[in-house]
């Protein structure tokens, strides 16, 4: 409950704009929020506080709005209650949007857990605001930079955060990530650290997108018996001793397969279980096990943490399946920075068979103005599937230099279109793909949600708030 | 589209493991393929930390943009080991592309906010004092060393502010029309010295603005061989996606 007038008069206001926002057909993910805390800028404590037995935050560059969800599933099967920013919004505007939504009227939430997605510059904010549980921190790479200034800034402004953490909380990090485990080293309170130690998948050479190579401790280099993607793999330093923590919850007897997804078995000090994952991507498995480690965190039984995880469906735009008539397959999958889209390109190359390709750039302020990653993502990696690729457009705001990267990739320059109006080049990729083709949409994050509205418009998927 | 180019080229890509913010390897895809479309053989060698090379044996040199942290980290390298002998390779003509941090190595001093100056190679007569803010976004350039009405289009993102002087005939490479430029005063953006640019634009500059990448490939060859001729290419998309740029940003 709300007492103060003005609290709820910050409620009320957020709610109408929700209520509105939706009405003239967007999202209202974000600007109730923000227009409830100008009204009562302790909106969000107010209504965080009531949660009975917390929040969880979930924080780092890629694989936020995955793990949440995840974690979501699992709190669901406990036949727990949650509030949750699940459309992805995950500024601050966005999170109290969500804590608004999730309110009655008279301003109680009776939801049992919190799950926030949170954004990494937020992070401070936040944590003073909710007093979570736990953080769960994924990974750090290179990501809108144009706001971030510089990566070490990012890793520091998460490590403050984790700094002014109540003492019952608890970090739960990537033990892979040397950047994150970094960040562990002078962390006061309890870690629970997780990671994957099965080596089948993954290289003895690093590729090409890795951000360090370097020890954020000493500034030596970092020796690799193995790595994964990115700098994640199994690293430690001879200088000055920081070494890759032993993870508490980790993974062996990974298989993946393709577009199917990955089996694998979960190791944890509760028990070893098995989990079959519909979602496709290696990097999955780092979320399903961030999710894993959270849920044990909040005492969810293993039951309900299997539960979740099999029921899980990639949405959202996470390789996210779309419904085609006449044996047509659509993928919808999030690009938005160098080591995520690198990702996406090995899932979709693991494919083969003939395929075509929509990539959709923005540049709006949420996607970040600063589209230079395009060329630190690896496009080249398209080059096996070149042959089978029965077209190649691009769109958005950006899409002309998508077209001049795919260029340089070794598509022809002849054989690419541009169509600067997203709905009108979902619409023709569409109308393009025949039976027993593969069509991947691949936008960026302000993209997605234009091409979410292009495709509810022409029935082929949930309006994004609903899902 | 390929022809039978066989004057061969060497590029050195410095400190690839340290300065590599902001796609810096857009530049290296950029001048592999311009020259592969042309037949010119091209072989890019990665030198980094502890690497021996001698640039004499090198055509055109690459110089991205680090954090502070890495810059750190190259900082004696570069002092002691490639730097002077890059200095007098630049000097007697090598071509050379910098990019935000290594074009700030390449300037007389980098100031501090706390007053502190880190020297640099002096190659460049230009000093660098760090800002409270940072200078972000697109740019919006006129660049006539590229040709009549040439522009130069790009992003910058860097707290330093540059200054030139005028040793040697130093110039900006270009005049911002939109955007900051080396110090937000006065418009210019980057700098031209001998056959060595240095610019704020990071990352991929050379994408989106073929004529930049083919001056530095024609000083190469005109050094090497005597002949700078290049066959043109048809840049259908790197001049649509430098429009679309110089469209939208230059017109505010």
């Amino acid at each position: 409950m709300l007492h103060s007038p003005r609290m709820l008069a910050g409620l009320w206001a957020g709610k109408t704009a929700i209520w509105l926002t939706r009405r003239i057909g967007h999202g209202g993910t974000s600007f109730p929020g923000g227009l409830g805390r100008r009204i009562a800028p302790g909106l969000l404590s107010a209504l965080a506080a009531q949660l009975k037995q917390g929040a969880m935050v979930i924080t780092g560059t890629n694989g936020k709005t995955t793990t949440s969800k995840m974690l979501a599933e699992m709190i669901a099967a406990s036949k727990l209650t949650l509030t949750h920013n699940r459309a992805g919004a995950n500024l601050v505007g966005g999170i109290t949007a969500a804590f608004i939504e999730s309110a009655s009227v008279g301003g109680s939430i009776a939801s049992d857990l919190g799950v926030i997605e949170v954004d990494e510059a937020t992070i401070p904010q936040l944590v003073r605001e909710v007093r979570p549980k736990g953080v769960v921190v994924t990974n750090f790479f290179r990501d809108q930079l144009d706001r971030f200034g510089e990566l070490d800034k990012t890793v520091t402004l998460v490590e403050s955060a984790l700094a002014a953490l109540p003492p019952q909380s608890v970090a739960i990090l990537n033990a892979d990530d040397p950047l994150v485990a970094s960040i562990g080293r002078h962390y006061k309170g309890r870690i629970v650290y997780f990671g994957i130690d099965d080596r089948s998948y993954g290289s003895r050479e690093m590729t090409q997108s890795a951000e360090t190579r370097f020890c954020r401790l000493c500034g030596h280099p970092l020796v690799y018996d193995w790595f994964f993607f990115g700098q994640l793999g199994h690293y430690r330093c001879d200088h000055c001793g920081f070494a890759r923590p032993q993870p508490k919850i980790h993974v062996s007897q990974i298989e993946l397969k393709g577009e199917d997804g990955s089996a694998f078995t979960v190791h944890a000090p509760q028990g070893s279980w098995r989990v079959e994952l519909s979602t496709p991507g290696f990097y999955n498995i780092y979320n399903a096990l961030a999710a894993t480690a959270a849920a044990l965190r909040l005492d969810l039984p293993e039951r309900s943490i299997q539960a979740g995880l099999q029921g899980y469906r990639t949405n959202f735009g996470r390789m996210e399946r779309l419904e085609l008539d006449g044996g047509r397959r659509a993928f919808l999958a999030l690009i938005k920075n160098p080591t995520g889209c690198d990702e996406v390109l090995r899932t979709l190359t693991q494919n083969r068979g003939p395929k075509r390709l929509l990539v959709i750039i923005n540049d709006n302020a949420a996607d970040g103005r600063d589209i230079s990653w395009l060329w630190d993502a690896d496009f080249e990696a398209l080059a096996p599937v070149l042959p089978e690729l029965r077209s190649v457009a691009t769109s958005g705001l950006r899409g002309e230099d998508m077209a001049l990267r795919l260029t340089y990739a070794g598509v022809a320059a002849d054989a690419l279109t541009y169509e600067p109006d997203v709905s009108q080049a979902i619409a023709a990729a569409l109308e393009m793909t025949g039976p027993d083709e593969t069509l991947y949409i691949l936008p960026t994050y302000t993209a997605l949600l234009e091409a979410k509205t292009a495709l509810s418009n022409l029935g082929h998927s949930p309006r994004y708030w609903e899902e | 589209m390929v022809q039978n180019d066989r004057r061969a080229l060497r590029l050195v890509h410095l400190y690839p493991d340290l300065l590599n913010l902001y796609g810096d390897r857009g530049n290296i895809i950029t001048l592999l393929r311009r020259c592969q479309w042309r037949g010119i053989p091209l072989t890019v060698e990665r030198v980094s930390l502890h690497d021996r090379f001698a640039f004499a044996d090198a055509d055109l040199v690459f110089m991205g943009g680090g954090s502070d942290r890495e810059q750190t980290l190259l900082f004696q390298d570069f002092q002691q080991h490639k730097g002077p002998a890059l200095v007098e390779a630049a000097e007697a003509g090598l071509p050379l592309l910098s990019v935000c941090g290594g074009y700030q190595l390449l300037g007389r001093y980098y100031r501090t906010h706390t007053g502190e100056e880190m020297p640099g190679l002096g190659f460049f007569d230009a000093w660098t004092e760090a800002g409270s803010t940072r200078l972000i976004g697109n740019v919006v350039a006129e660049a006539p060393l590229l040709g009549e009405g040439m522009g130069l289009v790009g992003f910058e993102n860097h707290s330093g502010r540059t200054f030139l002087g005028d040793r040697g005939g130093i110039q900006p490479l270009a005049q911002v029309i939109a955007g900051q430029g080396n110090n937000g005063k006065d418009k210019g953006e980057g700098a031209v010295y001998k056959n060595a640019i240095g610019t704020y634009l990071h990352g991929p500059v050379l994408p989106k603005n073929p004529a930049l990448a083919d001056w530095l490939l024609a000083r190469a060859l005109e050094r090497r061989y005597g002949d700078g001729s290049l066959t043109p290419l048809a840049d259908r998309w790197e001049q649509s996606a430098h429009d679309a740029v110089a469209r939208r940003f230059a017109s505010r």
